[in-house]
């Protein structure tokens, strides 16, 4: 399975590109779902560990919000997207400090109370961040070419894209690196890398990190796509929206984030066009059915139809 | 053999009203095979884990190559050279045996590096070659948690001596392992041990591979050491005989008047 994972890596790109050009309406939803799949790419980090992080949201509004406060002085995305990243980083250390002294429960309630808490700090400090009208975010030039909206929009497509790839890639050496397995020992017998010598902390703590890096390049991407971040990045329904694609895409590999965002935002898009009033009863049937029916998630099918294991 | 290793002095500790350890004075010589063994309940767990830092004890004092180690972490007791197993295995039940034994390869050689995959040639090799000797190559690919009992306590074991320890606590190591596989297991054990040159501290119900393979044996009794020194001496002892093994062997087998 792990060998034809870059095949099907590329397959899906190739789909995902085929459909941008297709239909350009679709090349914004696609923008977005990669950058939801690169934040979702943490969620996946932290299963790994047997953590659920009920509030990542947190990142991706920090990461969209990072944008959206420098661009009128930083004005190029090349150099927003990484400062994002790392503002985000910054900022997971600090939280995850705290967060990965607990497990299970709390520390799923425990990402969800700062993410809250960032919530109410976006909704309240309406000098800073004029509240829940939210902040638009101009159409920039990117690595120093100033261009016009479609060439823009495709340009942040393709970085998108390309930090997908480049990103799918390090999390897959990193799951099977001492680091990533030592993450999986985590979720099973915590004690014994302790009893080993390995600080099972510092090891959840690095992952941390990761996740909010790739949460805030994701938020970073979102701003540069929709053009408008407003304080609902970092409700808990978002939170909630990054493990639905996680559990929706499966955990068993890198690729199921990205098949997850996108089966999701298809899903969501189409469902909200067709039975305008429906579309979550849609989005909820269709994790019901893989919960019951698909357990490994969208990898787990795909994985299953060519004849594989999931992991 | 005229060197401590380790050196437990006075080492109290309770819980509630129990005296898991009373007084516990036991020096590890370098190089020896020392057997615990005692009744359910007389604290040789908690002697382990107060050595290994899991728990510390309220009184008392334990030394490491004449450095003290009472109340260093277990991660920085494993650094010092003290490995342990236990009496429930503790493997990543994920994992591959392979993976379980890699990983603590990786565990003593630097975990962090987060690209080079756990399996590099260096780490596979040397994990296969620890299998090799514990007669574990048929199950390297298994999942620890669809072992038998018997396997998974020694890939325990295989994981604690990959960290290349100089001091090996093994709590029970042949329970679990089937009666008939006993003794060829242990002597297994004993060569691995041997070969790296590691003293061992183990806990054991069974008088015959302690009277085989300990060099001495320690008698716990309610927190405390009742009789200590080579097994032909104390396993002889009438009252050790009474208290604590009569429970274990059959009776009739060393009484000398029955
Ligand atoms: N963490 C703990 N908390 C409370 N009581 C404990 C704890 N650890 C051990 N005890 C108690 O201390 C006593 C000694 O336990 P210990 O596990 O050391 O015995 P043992 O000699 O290893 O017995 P066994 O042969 O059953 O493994 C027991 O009464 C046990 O219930
Ligand atoms: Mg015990």
């Amino acid at each position: 399975m792990k060998r034809i994972e870059p095949i099907l890596a590329l397959a899906l790109a190739g789909a995902i590109i085929a459909a941008a050009v297709a239909a350009p309406w679709l090349r914004f939803v696609l923008t977005i779902a990669l950058a939801k799949g690169i934040a979702v790419m943490g969620i996946l980090l932290l299963l790994r560990a047997g953590q659920v992080s009920f509030g990542h949201a947190l990142y991706i509004a920090f990461g969209a919000y990072t944008v959206a406060f420098l661009a009128p002085r930083v004005g190029d995305a090349v150099v927003l997207l990484p400062l994002a990243a790392l503002g985000a980083g910054a900022l997971g250390l600090l939280i995850g400090l705290f967060v990965t002294r607990y497990r299970q429960i709390f520390f799923g309630m425990l990402n969800l109370a700062m993410s809250m808490v960032f919530y109410s700090l976006l909704e309240k400090l309406y000098h800073f961040t004029k509240g829940s009208d939210g902040i638009r975010v101009e159409i920039m030039p990117v690595a120093g070419q100033a261009l016009d909206r479609i060439a823009y929009e495709w340009t942040i497509f393709g970085i998108a894209l390309g930090l997908a790839f480049a990103l799918g890639l390090l999390l897959r050496l990193y799951l099977a690196s001492p680091m990533g397995e030592a993450l999986a020992g985590i979720k099973t017998r915590e004690t014994r890398l302790e009893f080993m010598g390995v600080p099972a902390r510092g090891v959840l703590l690095s992952a941390y990190v990761l996740s909010a890096m790739v949460g805030g390049l994701g938020g970073a991407l979102i701003a540069l796509t929709s053009r408008h971040v407003t304080p609902l990045l970092a409700y808990w329904t978002s939170s909630g929206e990054l493990v639905f694609i996680a559990i929706l895409g499966g955990a068993g590999g890198v690729l199921g984030p990205f098949l997850g965002a996108t089966a999701y935002e298809l899903i969501r898009v189409y469902a909200a066009a067709s039975f305008a009033d429906a579309w979550q009863m849609i989005l909820g049937a269709s994790l019901l059915l893989v919960i019951l029916f698909a357990p490994g998630g969208v990898w787990g099918m795909a994985a299953r139809a060519v004849g594989g294991r999931g992991r | 053999m005229s060197e401590a290793l380790l050196r437990a002095t006075g080492l109290r500790l309770a819980f509630g009203g129990v005296r898991a350890a009373d007084g516990i004075d036991l020096d590890v010589m370098k190089g020896e095979f020392l057997a615990i063994i005692g009744p359910n309940g007389a604290g040789k767990t908690t002697f382990i884990n107060m050595t290994t830092g899991y728990l510390k004890p309220n009184a008392g004092e334990i030394a490491y190559e004449g450095r003290r180690i009472t109340g260093l972490s277990p991660r920085a007791i494993v650094k010092l050279g003290i490995a342990r197993s236990f009496q429930l295995p503790q493997l990543f039940l994920e994992h591959t045996v392979e993976q379980n034994v890699a990983l603590a390869v990786a565990a003593r050689m630097g975990i962090w590096s987060p690209l080079a995959p756990l399996l590099r040639p260096s780490h596979r090799d040397e994990a296969r070659d620890i299998l090799a000797r514990f007669g574990l190559t048929a199950i390297a690919d298994s999942r620890a948690d669809a072992l038998n009992e018997g396997a998974r306590k020694l890939a325990d074991i295989a994981m604690a001596v990959a960290l290349k320890p100089r001091l090996l606590l093994m709590d029970e190591p042949t329970s679990g392992v089937a009666a008939s596989e006993k003794m060829t297991i242990v002597e297994t054990l004993v060569n691995v041990l041997r070969d790296a040159k590691v003293t061992a501290v183990f806990v054991e119900h069974d008088m015959d591979v302690v009277e085989r393979f300990a060099d001495r044996v320690a008698v716990w009794s309610q927190g405390r050491i009742a009789a200590l020194g080579p097994p032909a001496e104390v396993l002889a002892d009438p009252a050790v005989q009474r208290e604590v093994i009569g429970i274990e062997r059959h009776p009739t087998k060393e009484a000398p008047h029955a």
